[in-house]
This record gives C-alpha cells, sequence and structure tokens, in this order.
C-alpha cells in the first residue's frame, strides 16, 4: 500500500496531492501539466517534496517533519519511463540483468524466466536496444523494472510514445504483469481508455490537486456538459459476464442485468466477466426498444439525471437495471424531442462498432494473490 | 635522418604528451561531470577558472605556474620537501603545463558529451538499485565514452604543440624540457636551420594525425553507443 501527501511549490507550479494507492494498478489520471508526472517523481525520489510524507507498506520513504529521505536507489521502487530509456551501450539482457546485482536474495521473487515468457522477449535477448521497436523496447524496459522485484513499479505514461498498434501490443502485457506478479502499479496516464481499462482505483488530478479518488467507474463518469472537445472522453463503464461467442459474425454477446450487449470479436472465456468501457456520444436514447434498427445492443433503466447549460448538448445519466450507471450525450433538441424526463423508463441504444475493442480485450483484475 | 637531439625531443614530447594527458583525465572527468550535473554556488566561478588557460596568453600561464610550482614558491616548495616532486626547469614542469594547457579542452568536450546523457537515463539506473557512484562507473562513463576519448586527444595534441607556457616555466633546455615545437623554435632562430624546422613539423603533424585516427579506432571498439535508446 502506498500513501501519498505531499506539498510542493516551484515558480509556475504548485502540488498538494494526498491519496492511497492499494493492490493492482492505481491510476494517476488528468490532463498534461495536472502533476501526475511529478507525484510520480516524488515517489520514486527523484524530486524532493517541500513538505508531507510517503509511505511504501510499512516503509517511509519521505517524511519531511522527521527528516527522513529514502535515495531512490534504497527505496525498491520500479520505474518504467515514457521513452524506455534503455540502457543504449548495453544488450536487452545486459539491461534486463543490470539490477539484479542490487536485489537481495531474499528479496528476489519475481523470476528472470518468468518475465520473458510474459513479455515475450525471449527472442529479443541478444539484440541491442536500438534495434528494437518502440514496443518491443518498452516491454523490456518493464521487463528490466520487474527484474528487481519491486515493492511497486511506477509507470509514467508508458504507451503515450507508442502509436495505436503498438499500445495494442503493450496493453495485455501490462494486465498480464498486474494479476502474475502481484505488484502494486501506480499508472500514470492521461488516456481515459487506459484508464477504464486497467485500473482498479483512479486518482483524479486537475492543476496539482486531487480532484477526485475511487472505482472507475466513478471517477470517470462525467459530471457536467463538457466543452466540445471533451465530451469525446466522457466514459461510462460497465461490467458484464461473457454469454457467447457467434463465430459466424465474429462477435461476443455479453450478458448485463439491463441487456445483452453485443462487440465486436471473440473474447473468452464463457462465464468470465468482462469490463467494457462505453464513450457517452456512442449512445442513442429510444423510448422503446425499436426493431427497425441495426443496433443490437439496447440496455433498459431510467433516466437519473439530465445536466445542460443552455448549449447545444446535454448530458444525460441513466440509472441501468443492475444499477450501474451510463452516460449519453445527446443534442438538447433532440432530447426534448423524445419528451422525457427524469424518472422515466428509457432505452440505450449502442452500436456494437463503436466499441473499441482493445477497451475489451482485458478481462477484470482479479484479486491480488501473494 | 634524425640527430640524437632530435629523437630525444620526439621521445620527449611523446612523454610528455602521454603523461599530461594521462594524469588530467581523471581530473577532467570529475570536473565535467560537476559542471554538467552539479548544483552548487559558486559553478560559474570554477567554470570561468577551469577556462581560463583557454583564454589567457600562454605567457601568462607560464609566468603564474612559475610563481606557484617555481622551486621558492609556496606550493612548489611544499611539492619538493614533502614528494619530491620538482617541476621548475624539468620534464616534470614541462608536462604540467602542457596538462593545464589541454585542461578546458579536456572538460569541454567531456562536459558536452555528459550533457547530452538523458538525466533519465541515469535515474532509471538509480531506480533499479545502483548506487551514484555504480550508476556513474557503469551508465553515465560508457555513454560519455566518445567526449572522453575526443577530449583526451584534443589535449594530447595540445600538449605536443604547446610552446608559450612550456618555455615560459621549464625554459628550452635540450634533453631536458626541448619538446618538438621549441626545437623547431630553436631551429627556426639558427642560420640554417629550416630543414630541421620542416623535419621537426612533419613528425608533429604526423603525430597529431596519428592520435586522432587513434581514438577514432578506440571510440569504434568500445562499443557503439547507437543512437535512440
Amino acid at each position: 500500500m502506498i500513501e501519498v501527501d505531499v506539498a510542493l511549490a516551484r515558480s509556475d507550479f504548485t502540488l498538494r496531492a494526498a491519496f492511497t494507492g492499494g493492490a493492482g494498478i492505481t491510476a494517476l489520471f488528468g490532463p498534461s501539466g495536472c502533476g501526475k508526472t511529478t507525484v510520480i517523481r516524488l515517489v520514486a525520489g527523484l524530486e524532493r517534496p517541500d513538505r508531507g510524507r510517503i509511505a511504501l507498506g510499512a516503509t517511509v520513504l519521505v517524511d519531511t517533519e522527521r527528516g527522513v529521505r529514502l535515495p531512490a536507489h534504497r527505496r525498491r521502487i520500479g520505474l518504467v519511463f515514457q521513452d524506455a530509456q534503455l540502457f543504449p551501450h548495453l544488450s536487452v539482457a545486459g539491461n534486463l540483468a543490470y539490477g539484479r546485482f542490487f536485489t537481495p536474495r531474499a528479496a528476489r521473487r519475481v523470476e528472470q524466466a518468468r518475465v520473458v515468457e510474459v513479455l515475450g522477449i525471449g527472442h529479443l535477448l541478444a539484440r541491442r536496444p536500438a534495434t528494437l521497436s518502440g514496443g518491443e523496447r518498452q516491454r523490456v524496459a518493464i521487463g528490466r523494472a520487474l527484474l528487481t522485484s519491486p515493492d511497486l513499479l511506477l509507470m509514467d505514461e508508458p504507451l503515450a510514445a507508442l502509436d495505436e498498434s503498438r499500445k495494442l501490443e503493450i496493453l495485455p502485457f501490462i494486465e498480464h504483469l498486474r494479476d502474475a506478479f502481484a505488484i502494486p502499479i501506480l499508472y500514470v496516464s492521461h488516456s481515459v481508455e487506459e484508464v477504464a481499462r486497467l485500473a482498479s482505483t483512479v486518482v483524479k488530478m486537475e492543476k496539482g490537486e486531487v480532484a477526485g479518488v475511487g472505482a472507475p467507474a466513478e471517477v470517470l463518469s462525467p459530471t457536467r456538459v463538457a466543452t466540445s472537445i471533451e465530451r469525446f472522453e466522457a466514459v461510462s463503464i460497465l461490467t458484464g459476464r461473457i454469454a457467447a461467442v457467434d463465430a459466424a459474425y465474429d462477435v461476443t454477446t455479453i450478458e448485463h442485468p439491463a441487456g445483452r450487449i453485443v462487440v465486436p470479436g471473440r473474447l473468452g472465456p464463457i462465464g468470465g466477466a468482462q469490463r467494457l468501457t462505453v464513450g457517452a456520444t456512442e449512445v442513442t436514447l429510444a423510448r422503446a426498444r425499436g426493431s427497425e434498427t441495426s443496433v443490437r445492443t439496447a440496455l433498459t433503466g431510467r433516466i437519473e439525471k439530465v445536466v445542460a447549460d443552455g448549449g447545444p448538448f446535454a448530458l444525460v445519466t441513466l440509472a441501468l437495471d443492475g444499477g450501474e450507471k451510463l452516460h449519453a450525450y445527446v443534442t438538447r433538441l433532440g432530447f426534448d424531442a423524445l419528451g422525457l424526463s427524469v424518472g422515466d423508463a428509457v432505452s440505450a441504444l449502442i452500436k456494437a462498432v463503436s466499441i473499441d475493442e482493445r477497451g475489451l480485450a482485458g478481462a477484470e483484475p482479479e484479486p491480488a494473490r501473494r | 635522418m634524425f640527430t640524437a637531439q632530435e629523437w630525444t625531443a620526439i621521445a620527449l614530447s611523446l612523454k610528455v604528451g602521454a603523461i599530461a594527458t594521462v594524469a588530467s583525465l581523471p581530473v577532467a572527468i570529475a570536473v565535467a561531470w560537476l559542471l554538467a550535473r552539479g548544483r552548487f554556488p559558486g559553478k560559474a566561478l570554477v567554470d570561468g577558472l577551469v577556462h581560463l588557460p583557454l583564454v589567457l596568453p600562454p605567457v601568462v600561464t607560464g609566468w603564474l605556474l612559475l610563481l606557484t610550482f617555481g622551486r621558492r614558491a609556496p606550493i612548489g616548495a611544499f611539492l619538493a620537501e614533502h614528494f619530491g616532486l620538482v617541476f621548475s626547469f624539468r620534464w616534470t614542469g614541462a608536462a604540467l603545463a602542457a596538462a593545464v594547457m589541454g585542461f578546458p579542452l579536456m572538460v569541454r568536450a567531456i562536459r558536452l558529451s555528459i550533457e547530452a546523457i538523458d538525466e533519465r537515463i541515469e535515474q532509471a539506473a538509480a531506480s533499479l538499485g545502483a548506487p551514484p557512484l555504480w550508476v556513474f562507473a557503469t551508465v553515465t562513463l560508457p555513454l560519455a565514452a566518445r567526449g572522453i576519448a575526443a577530449g583526451a586527444v584534443l589535449a594530447f595534441a595540445k600538449a605536443l604543440g604547446e610552446f608559450g607556457a612550456t618555455i615560459t616555466f621549464v625554459s628550452n633546455i635540450p634533453g631536458q624540457t626541448q619538446t618538438i615545437p621549441a626545437a623547431i623554435y630553436t631551429y627556426t632562430q639558427t642560420p640554417g636551420g629550416d630543414f630541421g624546422a620542416l623535419k621537426l613539423s612533419l613528425v608533429a603533424a604526423v603525430l597529431a594525425f596519428g592520435a586522432l585516427v587513434a581514438s577514432e579506432i578506440a571510440v569504434r571498439r568500445a562499443g557503439r553507443p547507437g543512437v535512440g535508446g
């Protein structure tokens, strides 16, 4: 468990952040410049806070009141940068082995063979970093950090420097290592998709302060009518169970209390829990499920809240059957034409193609095993 | 082809250049690292002091050396008494003058190469558990190898060509302190000495060029710290 409570002032920036991260992935989420990378650097010991305390389990890393400050190399915290920062003069194997010597024998619980297997980097061991692709470099960087058997892994926008297809290459590895090595991860990102998919806890940051802490579905929920660009980032997170795979049409049906959700691709295993991310702009509201449409997914619920600020849009929050929340951005014109108000039953139509497969490939995080 | 005195001057030049380079390299690396990464008050002053021999007239540097390391000067007397190390009018003095004159060039090249290393790569090493000195030895030094080699070659070439400070500090004594440039100077002051001056000038050019090639080979052998990372 990582406890952070720090304050820091620079000429152009102030940070005041307090939060606690547990097992699994804790995401520090927010726009660039909100201070999330600074938090990571404080935890890693690369910067010192003006005031505050950071503790990892029973180890106090920094306590300005007691004058405690553990240097970076004695913190046993792994660090993965946005750009891998591999040692260019060493081979991949040399990079992986670098930290081994400094890991006390008793603390070595991550096996090299397992890391190499999970990250799929066995064929790269003899290569030099300069000859690797961006995705391969990032995997090696993750492996290098893991092999010190850290008590906490810090990942600072590990996917931001990669193009879309490379991101898809890395995401499953991050999910896998979260589940395979039971090392808590502090994960910095400004991508709502990554956070929604990976995190068990989200710490939302704005202008150097913590704006909210909680489960992704709560924290990532839009609370106001967003500006025209932000509305594409507003998402809802639903959890269902994989019910059936239709091989002929290459789609998977997911059972949800509010209805069946059809998503593209074949997911498995049948019966497994599945987290879905649905963009608020991709939801259509209807009084009743119409049959004359190509949309296969219709979820039932009640209108819980409508937020409109006089602009073109309205943010409608539904309480789906089963209790989960679904957010929909519609035009105010369209919503008024429906003649619905708070408390009314409504059907939410979601196009399967709008549910991004990459938001789906991962299963729901299981409780950490030790 | 060469007279005995010429051979002596060539050998002395090589000895002075090699000793000056090797002895000042560790100091230059330390100073370069301090200037590149250190944050301390008076950094600008240290930077200025290091660069002083580059901008001062060499004869002034030589005279300052004489004032500091001369037989009766405070430091010179102390070193002579306790360590038996005498600089004035000895080849050791020529090496000291060459080292001082080459020092700014060496520090400059090494500092630039250290500054070019992304600090986060050193931070990555620290996060893997490596203490600062280990990070320096296994990450910073190898990645700065090109700059270190370049700095060493520059300093060596400078040492071979150093004239003003040397002749002021240790004079021009054949067999003792007469390096190639001093020997060339003597030839130019002697009627009919042009051929000798030409021969030694060629030697100086060949040595400087050889040093350049040697360092290029050394850098290539020392692994290619390729682009990107």
